[in-house]
C-alpha cells in the first residue's frame, strides 16, 4: 500500500463508520454501532501509530499531494489535499489513539442511553473532521475541518436535546465559535487577497516577500498585512481553543457526555488553534506584534483561568477550567516561539487530561450520574482503579517530576523565562503563579472527591463499585502515557531535528535553543527541575490543598467568608457571563426585535411584500375585467391594437 | 414547375402523414364504438412511422423544393420531431379524458393528426403562400376541435369565438402578406430577404406591411394584445383539446415567426425587434398579473401561457443565433411542461366532473403522492424553480437578451416572473397543505400513468441534464 492510500483510509474510515452507524442508527443493534465505528477508529488508529512511527523513527519523506481539485475559481485553486509531516504525524496519533480509547470508554458510560448509536456515529464522525483539519495542505479544508469539528462539537454538547441546559449551552458554543470562526474566515480571506493561493507551501514561501506590506483598516492607521492576518488566524483560534474572552463556551459544554469532553473539549478538538497557530508559524514568526498577542492572552488564560477552578464544585467543570488554563499554557508556549513545546504540551495534555475526565466520568457513573463534588468523598475505598488512575492524571497535570506534564511544562516556563518578547515578562510571572494555582485546585479536586468524609447518601453508597473493565481499560491505557509520553518524547520533540522544515523559528526568536545548551539528559532535567521555583510552587500548592481541605476542612469556609468580594469574582467568573448575557445576547435581541418590528414588520412585510402583493392583487382585480368575454370587444382590442402599432411605426 | 424525386424525399415526412391521417380517418369509420381503441393505436403508430420517416430522411443543411415554397433544414427536422413526441403526448393523455366525457370518436385523432400536419407545413413553409396554407389547416382542425364536444355550450361558444377572431387575424395577416408582395413582388421568404437587400422597395408600404404580419404572428402566438381568444377558449374547450392547443401549436408558432421575421425580413430588425419588445412586455405583465386572479386553472394556465410566450419573444427579441437557440429551447420545454400540466389535470377530473377549479387541487398529495409530485414538478418547471427544466429555459433567454444589453428587459422579465411564481407556488400549497375536499381515488390507464409520470420526470431529468436538449437547439443555429 502506497502512503496515499494509507492516508486516505486512516482519514475515510472514521467517517464510513460514521455513515453506517449515523444513517442506520434507528435499526442496527447498539452492539453492531459500536463494533462498525471502533474497528474503523481502530484500524485509522493502528495505521496513524504506523505513519507517526514512520515519521518519528524512520525519516519519513514528507507527503504533499493534492487529492481532488474541487474547483478553480479565478485561478485559486479550491482543492482537497494531505501535507503529512512530523506534526501532522504526531497530532493523528495523538487523535486517532484517545479518539479509540474514548470509543472504547464509551461502551460503559453510554450503555443506559437512548442515543447510543447515535453518539457513536458523532464521536466517529468527529475523528474523520479532526484528521481533515490536521492533515489539510491547504487553508480551505482546514476550514471544513475547523467547521465539522465544531458542529461536531455543537451536535455532541446538546447530546441530550432534552435538557434545556444543554441546548442553552450548545447555542451558546455555537455562537461565541461564529465570533471566532469570523475572525478566521477573514484571516482566510485576506491570505487569499494577498497570497491568491490558499495552498500552504505556495503562502509560506511567498511570505517573506509579504513582510513590509501594510494596508490600512480605519482612518489612517497603517498595519502589516501579516500581523492583521496572523491576528485574524488567532481569533479563529481563540474561538476554538477557548482562549479570553472567547472561552465562555468551554465550562459550559460540559454539558455534554463525558466521553465527549475528554475526546473532543480536553484532549483534541480545543488543541486544534494550537495546531494552527504551530502549522502557521511561517507566518507568525515574521509578526512579533502578533507573537506578543498570542503571548499575552494566553498567559492571562493560563492564570485567571485556573484561578476560577478553585470555586467550581462540579467535577467535570474543574477539569474544564484546568483544560482552559493549559491551554492558556500551550498559547504562551506559541507566542514565545516554542512552538515545539506547545505541541509538546499539547501531546502530553491531551493524554493525562483525557484520562483524568474519563477517570471523572468512572467516578460519575459510580455516583448515578451526580456531578457535585459535595456529595463525594473517601471515593478511593470503592472504585481503587479509578482512584490511582485518577492520580497518575493530577501528577502529570500539575508537574509532578518524572510525569509527562512535568517536561512540558518546564519546557514552557524556562522557555517564556528565556525569551525577551514584549509581554514576557507578564507572562512569566502568570505562568509561574499558574503552576501554583493549578496544583491548588487540582488537589483540592482529588482530596475532596477521593479522601475526606464520605458525604454521599446511604442509596449511591450501596451501589458504589469500580466501574466496568470497558471504562477501567482505557484509564489504564491513557495513565501509561500520562507518566511516560513526557520523559520519552522530550528529547526529539523538542530538542531533535524532528520538526525542521516544519515548523519555523527565527534565530532571534529561538527560546529553546536556549534550552537546548542546558538540556543534558532526562535525569538532569528532573534533577534541574526539582531545585527551580515551578517545583516548590507547584508543591506548596498540594500542600496548601491537603492543609485546607484534608486538616483543616473548616478552614476554606472560613477562607470564603474572609474573602467574599474574591470569591463572588472567581464564583461569577469574572462576569464574562452576566457581560455577554448582557450586553450581547440582550444588545442584539433587543436590535433584532427593533429590526424584525420596525424593519421587517413594517417595512418589509407590510410595504414591500405585502404591500407589493396587495397592490399587484388589486391591479389584477382590474385588469381581469378587460376580458369581458364580448367577442365585439375582443375584435375592438385587436384593431384598436393594429392602429397604435400602426401610428407608431408608419 | 419542375419535378423531380428529391422532392418526394424531401417532402416525405409531410406525404407520410397525410396519407396516414386518411388512413385512420378511413380505418375508423369502419370500426364499431367499442374498437375506438384500435384509432388510437393506429394514431400513435402513425406518429411513429412519421417519425422514422423523419429522422431516416433528416438533412444537414438546407433544401428547397416545390419552386422555393418548401424548405427542409435542421431546425424543421428538430421542431418536427419533437412534434411528435409531443403529440403522442397528447393523444395518449385524450384518450381516457375522451372516453370519460363519452366523446371518443375517431375524428379527434384524425383532426389532431391534420392539425399536425398543418403544423408541419408551418414550419417547412419557405413562402408565404405556403405558410398561410399549413396555417389555415392547424386552424380550422382546431375550430372544429374547440367544438368537439357538441352539446357543451362553452364550447361551442369558445369556438365561435375562436372562429371569428381567427378569422380577423387571417384577413389581417393575408393583407399585411398583400402589402408585402406588393412592395417587393416576391412571396418567397429568401426572395423578399434578396429584394429588401437590394433596396429600392417602399419603406412605408412595408412598415404597413410588417405591422400587419406580425399581428397574424402575435394572435398565433397568443401575445398581448391580441390574446383575448387564449383564456376563453382555454377554458371552454374540453381539456384534453386544450392541452392540444396550449402546446404543439406553440412550437409551430415560433418556427412562423423564425420563418417570416428572420428568414424573410432580417433587414427590418430593428422595426420588428421594437414591436416585439412592446408585446413581450405586456404579455409578461398581462399574463402574470391577470393569471393571479383566476380561480379557474384552466384560465390561469391560459394566462400563464400568454406569459411564457412573451419569455418565447424575449429569445427572438435577442435576434442572435444564441436568442434564437434559446427561444427554441423555450418553446420546446414549455410546450411540454404545458402538457404536462394539462395531463395531471385530465388525471384529476372524474366521470362527470371536471377539475377546473383550483380548489379541486386541494390535498392532491393525499389522494395520490407521486402525482402530487409530478405537478409540483411541472408547477416549478413553470415558475423557473432550479434544477426543473424550466428554470433553465428562462435563464437560457435572459442570458441572451443580456448580451444583447437589454438589461432592463431581463429584469422586467425576471420582475414578473418572481410575480407569476405566486399563482403557481398556490398550487402547490393547496396541493400539500390543504385538505381534500374529495376523497375518490384516482384513475387512469396505465399508458397514461406511464406517460405523467415521464412527463412529470422529465421536467427534473432534462433540468439535470440541459445541455443536451441546448446543444440541439444551438446546433440547428450554427
Amino acid at each position: 500500500m502506497d502512503m496515499k492510500s494509507i492516508y486516505l483510509t486512516i482519514v475515510l474510515l472514521p467517517l464510513l463508520g460514521a455513515l453506517i452507524a449515523g444513517l442506520t442508527c434507528r435499526v442496527i443493534p447498539r452492539a453492531l454501532a459500536h463494533w462498525i465505528t471502533i474497528s474503523s477508529v481502530a484500524l485509522s488508529c493502528g495505521l496513524s501509530l504506523y505513519v507517526g512511527k514512520l515519521f518519528l523513527l524512520d525519516h519519513q519523506e514528507v507527503f504533499n499531494q493534492t487529492i481532488y481539485t474541487w474547483m478553480v475559481v479565478d485561478g485559486l485553486h479550491l482543492q482537497v489535499g494531505f501535507l503529512v509531516d512530523t506534526l501532522t504525524a504526531v497530532m493523528i496519533s495523538v487523535v486517532t489513539f484517545v479518539s479509540l480509547m474514548v470509543h472504547i470508554y464509551t461502551i460503559g458510560y453510554m450503555s443506559h442511553d437512548e442515543g447510543y448509536q447515535r453518539f457513536f456515529s458523532y464521536i466517529a464522525l468527529f475523528t474523520f473532521a479532526m484528521l481533515m483539519l490536521v492533515m489539510s495542505n491547504n487553508f480551505l479544508q482546514l476550514f471544513f475541518g475547523w467547521e465539522a469539528v465544531g458542529l461536531v462539537s455543537y451536535l455532541l454538547i446538546g447530546f441530550y436535546v432534552k435538557r434545556e441546559s444543554a441546548i442553552f449551552a450548545n447555542m451558546k458554543a455555537f455562537i461565541v465559535n461564529r465570533v471566532g470562526d469570523f475572525g478566521f474566515i477573514l484571516g482566510i480571506a485576506a491570505v487569499a487577497m494577498y497570497f491568491g493561493s490558499l495552498d500552504y507551501v505556495e503562502v509560506f514561501n511567498k511570505a517573506p516577500q509579504l513582510s513590509d506590506t501594510s494596508l490600512s483598516i480605519m482612518g489612517d492607521g497603517s498595519w502589516s498585512v501579516l500581523t492583521v492576518i496572523c491576528i485574524l488566524l488567532f481569533v479563529g483560534a481563540m474561538g476554538k481553543s477557548a482562549q479570553v474572552p472567547l472561552h465562555v463556551w468551554l465550562p459550559d459544554s460540559m454539558e455534554g457526555p463525558t466521553p465527549i469532553s475528554a475526546l473532543i473539549h480536553a484532549a483534541t478538538m480545543v488543541t486544534a488553534g494550537i495546531f494552527m497557530v504551530a502549522r502557521m508559524s511561517p507566518l507568525y514568526e515574521l509578526s512579533p506584534t502578533a507573537l506578543s498577542f498570542v503571548l499575552i492572552i494566553g498567559a492571562t488564560t493560563a492564570f485567571f483561568m485556573g484561578l476560577i477552578g478553585i470555586v467550581q464544585n462540579d467535577i467535570k467543570r474543574v477539569i474544564a477550567y484546568s483544560t482552559l488554563s493549559q491551554l492558556g499554557y500551550m498559547v504562551v508556549a506559541l507566542g514565545v516561539s516554542a512552538y515545539a513545546a506547545g505541541i509538546f504540551h499539547l501531546m502530553t495534555h491531551a493524554f493525562f487530561k483525557a484520562l483524568l475526565f474519563l477517570a471523572a466520568g468512572s467516578v460519575i457513573i459510580g455516583m448515578h450520574h451526580d456531578q457535585d463534588i459535595r456529595n463525594m468523598g473517601n471515593i478511593r475505598k470503592y472504585m481503587p482503579i479509578t482512584y490511582v488512575t485518577f492520580l497518575i492524571g493530577t501528577l502529570a497535570l500539575i508537574g509532578f517530576p518524572g510525569f509527562a506534564g512535568f517536561f512540558s511544562k518546564d519546557a514552557i516556563i524556562s522557555a517564556v523565562h528565556a525569551s525577551s518578547l514584549a509581554g514576557s515578562g507578564y507572562a512569566y510571572w502568570m505562568v509561574l503563579a499558574g503552576v501554583f494555582v493549578t496544583a491548588l485546585y487540582s488537589f483540592r479536586l482529588f482530596f475532596i472527591v477521593f479522601h475526606g468524609k464520605e458525604r454521599m447518601d446511604d442509596h449511591t453508597r450501596e451501589h458504589l463499585k469500580e466501574s466496568p473493565w470497558v471504562v477501567t481499560l482505557p484509564l489504564i491505557l491513557l495513565a501509561i502515557p500520562s507518566i511516560f509520553i513526557g520523559a520519552l518524547a522530550i528529547e526529539p520533540l523538542l530538542f531533535g531535528p524532528l520538526f525542521e522544515g516544519v515548523i519555523k523559528v527565527l534565530p532571534q526568536h529561538d527560546v529553546l535553543e536556549t534550552l537546548r545548551e542546558e538540556f543534558h539528559g532526562i535525569g538532569a532535567f528532573v534533577l534541574h527541575g526539582m531545585m527551580e521555583p515551578p517545583f516548590w510552587l507547584a508543591m506548596g500548592g498540594l500542600f496548601t490543598a491537603w492543609f485546607v481541605y484534608m486538616k483543616k476542612p473548616q478552614m476554606s469556609e472560613d477562607i470564603k467568608q474572609r474573602l467574599l468580594p474574591l470569591y463572588n469574582i472567581l464564583d461569577n467568573k469574572y462576569g464574562f457571563d452576566d457581560f455577554n448575557q448582557k450586553l450581547f445576547a440582550g444588545g442584539s435581541r433587543a436590535l433584532g426585535s427593533l429590526l424584525w418590528k420596525g424593519g421587517d414588520v413594517v417595512l418589509i412585510d407590510g410595504l414591500a411584500v405585502n404591500g407589493s402583493a396587495k397592490s399587484i392583487g388589486w391591479f389584477s382585480s382590474i385588469l381581469r375585467h378587460i376580458q369581458t368575454g364580448y367577442l365585439y370587444h375582443y375584435a375592438m382590442v385587436m384593431i384598436v391594437a393594429l392602429l397604435a402599432l400602426l401610428f407608431w411605426f408608419v | 414547375m419542375s419535378f423531380d424525386h428529391t422532392m418526394l424525399y424531401l417532402t416525405a415526412p409531410e406525404i407520410t402523414l397525410a396519407l396516414l391521417a386518411s388512413a385512420v380517418l378511413l380505418l375508423d369509420s369502419f370500426l364499431k364504438p367499442s374498437q375506438r381503441v384500435l384509432t388510437y393505436i393506429a394514431t400513435l403508430l402513425s406518429l411513429l412511422i412519421v417519425f422514422m420517416v423523419t429522422f431516416a430522411t433528416h438533412v444537414d443543411s438546407s433544401l428547397m423544393a416545390f419552386d422555393g415554397q418548401y424548405i427542409r433544414d435542421p431546425m424543421s427536422d428538430v421542431l418536427k420531431l419533437s412534434l411528435f413526441v409531443l403529440m403522442a403526448f397528447v393523444f395518449v393523455y385524450a384518450k381516457d379524458d375522451l372516453r370519460r366525457r363519452g366523446s371518443e370518436r375517431g375524428e379527434f385523432y384524425a383532426l389532431g393528426l391534420f392539425a399536425l400536419l398543418g403544423m408541419m407545413i408551418m414550419i417547412s413553409a419557405a413562402s408565404f403562400l405556403s405558410l398561410y396554407l399549413g396555417l389555415e389547416l392547424l386552424a380550422l382542425c382546431l375550430y372544429a376541435l374547440v367544438a368537439f364536444q357538441r352539446n357543451s355550450a362553452s364550447g361551442s361558444e369558445a369556438a365561435m369565438k375562436y372562429f371569428v377572431l381567427g378569422a380577423l387575424a387571417s384577413g389581417l395577416l393575408l393583407y399585411g402578406i398583400s402589402m408585402v408582395y406588393g412592395a417587393t413582388g416576391q412571396l418567397g421568404f429568401a426572395a423578399i430577404a434578396e429584394r429588401l437587400q437590394q433596396g429600392q422597395v417602399d419603406a412605408v408600404v412595408m412598415s404597413f406591411g410588417l405591422v400587419f404580419v406580425v399581428l397574424g404572428l402575435a394572435f398565433k402566438l397568443g401575445a398581448v394584445p391580441f390574446h383575448m381568444w387564449v383564456p376563453d377558449v382555454y377554458q371552454g374547450a374540453p381539456t384534453s383539446v386544450t392541452a392540444l392547443i396550449g402546446s404543439a401549436p406553440k412550437v409551430a408558432a415560433f418556427a412562423m415567426a423564425m420563418r417570416i421575421l428572420v428568414d424573410a425580413l432580417p433587414s427590418m430588425q430593428e422595426q420588428w425587434q421594437l414591436m416585439l419588445i412592446i408585446l413581450a412586455v405586456l404579455s409578461l405583465a398581462v399574463g402574470n398579473i391577470v393569471a393571479i386572479a383566476q380561480t379557474n386553472i384552466k384560465r390561469m394556465l391560459a394566462y400563464s401561457t400568454i406569459s411564457h410566450v412573451g419569455f418565447i419573444l424575449l429569445g427572438l427579441i435577442a435576434g442572435t443565433t444564441v436568442g434564437y437557440a434559446s427561444a427554441m429551447f423555450y418553446a420546446l420545454v414549455y410546450a411540454l411542461t404545458a402538457l404536462g400540466g394539462f395531463g395531471l389535470l385530465m388525471f384529476i377530473s372524474r366521470q362527470g366532473f371536471d377539475a377546473e377549479n383550483l380548489h379541486d387541487l386541494k390535498g392532491l398529495n393525499e389522494r395520490s403522492p407521486w402525482y402530487a409530485l409530478m405537478m409540483m414538478l411541472v408547477l416549478f418547471s413553470m415558475a423557473g424553480v432550479p434544477p426543473t427544466v424550466g428554470f433553465f429555459a428562462k435563464l437560457a433567454v435572459l442570458d441572451a437578451i443580456i448580451r444583447v444589453d437589454l438589461l432592463w428587459l431581463a429584469i422586467t422579465a425576471v420582475i414578473f416572473s418572481v410575480i407569476g411564481a405566486f399563482y403557481y407556488l398556490r398550487v402547490i400549497k393547496m396541493m400539500y397543505f390543504d385538505k381534500a375536499e374529495c376523497s375518490e381515488p384516482l384513475q387512469a390507464s396505465t399508458d397514461t400513468r406511464f406517460a405523467l409520470s415521464l412527463n412529470g420526470l422529465a421536467m427534473i431529468g432534462l433540468g439535470i441534464m440541459p445541455s443536451a436538449l441546448m446543444s440541439v437547439c444551438a446546433s440547428v443555429f450554427a
